[in-house]
C-alpha cells in the first residue's frame, strides 16, 4: 500500500466564496433544498425549546448547513457510515433521516428515532448509516475510527465519515485514533467542523496551533482546509478524500471552516463574541445565500425556489406536529433496550 | 565463593524451569554474560551474570523444573556473598509451557490453591462421563477465544501485545499463528483509543474482544466501556448494539503497588447495559468467556493475574458454554453461606475446609457473574444456613458484598440469625511493602474470622 505523504498538502480557505458553479442546476436545487430544510428545522427546534417542548441541551446547526450537505454527496447510503458529536441535527437530516423522527426525539416522544430515550445528542439510524449522535466530546472520533476499522476488516470499501469540532480536536483520543487510523490505513474521513468556538472558548484561546488541518501531520495524515460556507468546495474536497480512502490509502483530515450563528446551546447568550462578528458572517458568508447566488447564475427562478421553500415549510410543520402529537413513551419502555435478549 | 540464585523474573513468579545453561564448571564468567535460560509461566528469559569469576559448580541441572526462586543454582569462585543474577527482560517468542502453580507474595502465605477443592459440585450440564482435562486458566481462556474465532469470523482480538508477543500474560498464545494479524491485532499503548475503536467496530457489527493488559489501564478507557458500549442500545431505542468483550486481569497481582492492584468488580457491576463476569476456575473461565463472546451485549470479563497459571479440570465437551448470570454452589454446608467471586472463591473453599475441621459447615457460593447477579441462588443458600459472609478482593464500601448483603436482607431478612459480614480489602490504596500488602488483602484467615463471628 502506498505510504501517505509525510507532509500534508494544505490549502487555505479562499477569502471569497466560489462564484464558479461546478454543479448542475439540478444538483444546486438539491443542495438548496437540503440546506433550507436544516435551517428551517433548526429554527423551529429553537422555537420548541423556548416553548418548553424540548428539554435538556439543544445544539443548533444553523450556519453550518453547507458542511453536512456537501459531505453527504460522497456518502453511499446504507454502505458508508457517519458519526458525529452532539450538534447532530443537521447531519441526521442530511443523511436522510426522517425529520418527523428527529423532531419527535427532540420532544422525547415514542415516535422519536430513539423512542424518546436518546434526546438531541443521542440519535441513530442504521439504514442511513448514521451511528450517532454522541454526547461525550471526542468519543465519536475513536468510535468512528472503529467504524472505519470494521469496513477495512470486511474489505467492503466502505468509508467512515467522522465529524468533530474544533473543541474536540484538543481531546487526546483524537490523536490516539489518528495514529491507529494511519498505522492501519483505515478508511476514515475526519471532518473537523471548525466553527471557531468550543462552547465559549475561541480557537485562539484553546489551541496552541490553530491550523487544524495539520493536526494529523505528526502521524502522516494529510489534511486541508476547506471553506465550509461553500457547499461545492466541501463536496469537492470530500470527494477527493473519499476516493483516496476507498482506494486503501488511509485517512484524511478536512478542516472545514464554518460558523455557528446561534449560541453553543440554547442556554448560551454567546457573549464571547460580538454581534457585529456574527452579523458580518451572516451578511457576507451565509451558505444559503451563496447557493442562491449560484442558482441565480444557473438561471433558477424565484418561483422554483419558492416551490422548494413551501415544500420544506410543510415538511417541518408536519415534523413539529408529529413531535407534539406522538405520545410520550409508555412507562413500560423504561426497562426495554437495556440489554439485547441473548 | 558466590552463589548464583534462581531469580524471580516476574512479580508473580515463585518457581521456574531452568531450561538451559550456557556455562559449565571451569568456565570464567563476566558480569553481563548470558549464563542461563529460565522459563517462567509467561516467557523464556535469558539470565545474565552479575558477578565475575570461575564457575566452581553447577548446582541445578539443565532441564530442572519447579526450581524455587532464590535456590542456589550455581557457585562461583570469588568474593563472598550471594549474588542474584540480573534477568534480561527479553521474552522469547516461543511459547512457554504453563506449569506455574503457587505464586509468591500471596497474602495467605501461598495457600495450596492449586489443589482442586475436595468438594466441588459439577455444573449439571456437564455429562457424568465427560472427560476432564487439567487445564490452566490461561489456556482455558485461549481455547475459548480460539474456538469462538473459528466459529465466527466476526470475532477478533485487539489489544496491547496480544499478537506477536503472544499476550503479556500469554493468554493469546498461538492465536496470531492461527488467525493472522487481521484478527489478532496489536495496538499502540492507547487504551482510550482502542477501546473506542473496538466499540465502534462492534456497533458496525463485528464482535471484538478487547484485551486490557490489566483492568487498571482500562480506567483510561472507562468512558467508552460505559458511555459508548453500555448505554448506546438504550439511547438508540434498541437500534445500535455493541457486542464486545472487554477482558483482562483484574485485582491485585503481587507487590505491584496501588496503581496496578485494583479490583473493579463493583465499578462495572453497577452499570446497566453491561454484563460483568468474574470466573474462578478454568472450566468457568472457558465456558463463560465463550458465552461472553456470543452475547450480543457488552461484557466486562474480569480475570485474575494470580490465577492464570493454576490448573483445574475442564470438561472435554464440544462447545462448552456456561450460561451467564448463574451462580454456582461450590461446596454445600448448613451453617453459613460464604459468597465470593474470582480468586476469593479459592480462599473461601480453603476457609471452609479448615472450618469443617472445627465442625462448622460452610456453603460456598461462587457468584461467577456479578451483573446480572444470581440473587436466587444466594437467597436460597442463606435461607438454608441463616448466616452470610461475603468475600471480595476489592474495597468494602459500596462494594459487591454490600450489594449481596442488601439483597439478602431484602429477600431473606427473617431467615437471618446474625448480622451478615463483609470480608474485603482494607480501605486503603494497596501498599507495596510485603507485610502491609498482606495485611491489606483479604484471604483465608479473614474469612475464617468472619465466619466465626457470624457463628458466635
Amino acid at each position: 500500500m502506498a505510504k501517505a505523504p509525510a507532509k500534508a498538502a494544505q490549502t487555505t480557505a479562499p477569502d471569497k466564496l466560489s462564484n464558479t458553479p461546478s454543479a448542475s442546476k439540478e444538483d444546486l436545487l438539491r443542495f438548496y433544498r437540503e440546506m433550507v430544510l436544516i435551517r428551517r428545522f433548526e429554527e423551529r427546534a429553537g422555537q420548541l425549546y423556548g416553548m418548553g417542548l424540548i428539554g435538556g441541551f439543544c445544539h443548533l446547526y444553523i450556519g453550518q448547513e453547507a458542511v453536512a450537505v456537501g459531505v453527504q454527496e460522497s456518502v453511499r447510503q446504507g454502505h458508508d457510515k457517519i458519526i458525529t458529536g452532539y450538534r447532530d441535527h443537521g447531519h441526521m437530516l442530511a443523511a436522510g433521516m426522517d425529520p418527523k423522527e428527529v423532531m419527535a426525539e427532540l420532544t422525547g416522544r415514542i415516535g422519536g428515532s430513539s423512542r424518546g430515550k436518546g434526546g438531541s445528542m443521542h440519535m441513530f439510524d442504521v439504514p442511513t448509516g448514521f451511528y450517532g449522535g454522541h454526547g461525550i466530546v471526542g468519543a465519536q472520533v475513536s468510535l468512528g475510527t472503529g467504524l472505519a476499522f470494521a469496513g477495512k476488516y470486511r474489505g467492503d470499501d466502505s468509508v467512515a465519515f467522522v465529524y468533530f469540532g474544533d473543541g474536540a480536536s484538543n481531546q487526546g483520543q483524537v490523536y490516539e485514533s489518528f495514529n491507529m487510523a494511519q498505522l492501519w490505513k483505515l478508511p476514515a474521513i475526519y471532518i473537523i467542523e471548525n466553527n471557531q468556538y468550543a462552547m465559549g472558548t475561541s480557537i485562539e484561546r484553546s489551541s496552541s496551533t490553530t491550523q487544524l488541518s495539520q493536526r494529523g501531520a505528526s502521524f502522516g495524515i494529510p489534511g486541508e482546509q476547506v471553506d465550509g460556507m461553500d457547499v461545492l468546495a466541501v463536496r469537492d474536497a470530500v470527494k477527493k478524500a473519499v476516493e483516496r480512502a476507498r482506494a486503501g490509502e488511509g485517512p484524511y483530515i478536512l478542516e472545514v471552516k464554518t460558523y455557528r450563528y446561534r449560541g453553543h446551546s440554547m442556554s448560551d447568550p454567546a457573549k464571547y463574541r460580538t454581534k457585529e462578528e456574527v452579523d458580518e458572517v451572516k451578511k457576507t458568508r451565509d451558505p444559503i445565500d451563496h447557493i442562491k447566488a449560484l442558482l441565480a447564475a444557473a438561471n433558477a427562478t424565484e418561483e422554483e425556489l419558492k416551490v422548494i421553500d413551501n415544500e420544506i415549510k410543510a415538511i417541518v410543520a408536519e415534523a413539529v406536529q408529529f413531535a407534539q402529537e406522538s405520545p410520550e413513551p409508555d412507562p413500560s419502555e423504561l426497562y426495554t433496550d437495556v440489554y439485547v435478549e441473548a | 565463593m558466590t552463589d548464583i540464585l534462581m531469580p524471580a523474573l516476574s512479580p508473580t513468579m515463585e518457581e521456574g524451569t531452568l531450561t538451559k545453561w550456557h556455562i559449565k564448571a571451569g568456565d570464567t564468567v563476566s558480569a553481563g554474560q548470558v549464563i542461563a535460560e529460565i522459563e517462567t509461566d509467561k516467557a523464556t528469559m535469558e539470565v545474565e551474570a552479575v558477578d565475575e569469576g570461575e564457575v566452581l559448580e553447577i548446582l541445578v541441572a539443565e532441564g530442572s523444573e519447579n526450581v524455587k526462586v532464590n535456590t542456589p543454582i550455581a557457585r562461583l569462585a570469588g568474593e563472598d556473598g550471594a549474588a542474584a543474577p540480573a534477568p534480561k527482560a527479553e521474552a522469547q517468542a516461543d511459547a512457554p509451557k504453563a506449569t506455574a502453580e503457587g505464586k509468591t507474595g500471596d497474602p495467605e502465605k501461598a495457600p495450596a490453591q492449586t489443589s482442586t477443592p475436595k468438594v466441588e459440585l459439577r455444573d449439571p450440564e456437564i455429562p457424568a462421563d465427560a472427560k476432564l482435562v487439567k487445564t490452566t486458566i490461561r489456556d482455558a481462556l485461549r481455547d475459548a477465544m480460539a474456538e469462538e474465532m473459528r466459529r465466527d469470523d466476526k470475532v477478533f482480538l485487539i489489544g496491547e501485545e496480544v499478537a506477536q508477543y503472544q499476550g503479556a500474560y500469554k493468554v493469546s498464545r498461538e492465536l496470531l499463528q492461527e488467525f493472522g494479524d487481521q484478527r489478532v491485532v496489536d495496538t499502540p499503548i492507547t487504551e482510550h483509543g482502542f477501546a473506542g475503536l473496538g466499540v465502534g467496530a462492534a456497533m458496525a457489527g463485528l464482535k471484538p474482544i478487547v484485551e486490557f493488559m490489566t483492568f487498571n489501564f482500562a480506567m483510561q478507557a472507562i468512558d467508552h466501556i460505559i458511555n459508548s458500549a453500555a448505554k448506546t442500545l438504550y439511547m438508540s431505542g434498541g437500534q445500535i448494539r455493541a457486542p464486545i468483550v472487554f477482558r483482562g486481569p483484574n485485582g491485585a497481582a503481587s507487590r505491584v503497588g496501588a496503581q496496578h492492584s485494583q479490583d473493579y468488580s463493583a465499578w462495572y457491576a453497577q452499570v446497566p447495559g453491561l454484563k460483568v463476569i468474574a470466573p474462578y476456575d478454568a472450566a468457568d473461565a472457558k465456558g463463560l468467556l465463550k458465552a461472553a463472546i456470543r452475547d450480543p451485549n457488552p461484557v466486562v470479563f474480569l480475570e485474575h493475574e494470580m490465577m492464570y497459571g493454576l490448573e483445574f479440570d475442564v470438561p472435554e465437551i464440544e462447545d462448552y458454554v456456561v450460561p451467564i448470570g448463574k451462580a454456582k454452589v461450590r461446596r454445600e454446608g448448613k451453617d453459613v453461606t460464604i459468597t465470593a467471586h474470582s480468586r476469593m472463591v479459592g480462599f473461601a473453599l480453603q476457609a471452609a475446609e479448615k472450618l469443617a475441621e472445627e465442625g462448622i459447615e460452610c456453603e460456598v457460593v461462587d457468584l461467577r457473574t456479578l451483573r446480572p447477579l444470581d440473587t436466587d441462588t444466594i437467597v436460597e443458600s442463606v435461607k438454608k444456613t441463616s448466616r452470610l459472609v461475603s468475600a471480595e478482593e476489592g474495597w468494602g464500601p459500596m462494594g459487591v458484598g454490600a450489594e449481596v448483603v442488601a439483597r439478602v436482607i431484602e429477600h431473606a431478612f427473617d431467615y437471618l440469625d446474625a448480622p451478615p459480614l463483609r470480608v474485603h480489602q482494607e480501605d486503603v490504596p494497596l501498599p507495596y511493602a510485603a507485610n502491609l500488602e498482606a495485611l491489606s488483602l483479604p484471604g483465608v484467615d479473614k474469612i475464617i474470622a468472619a465466619v466465626k463471628q457470624v457463628m458466635a
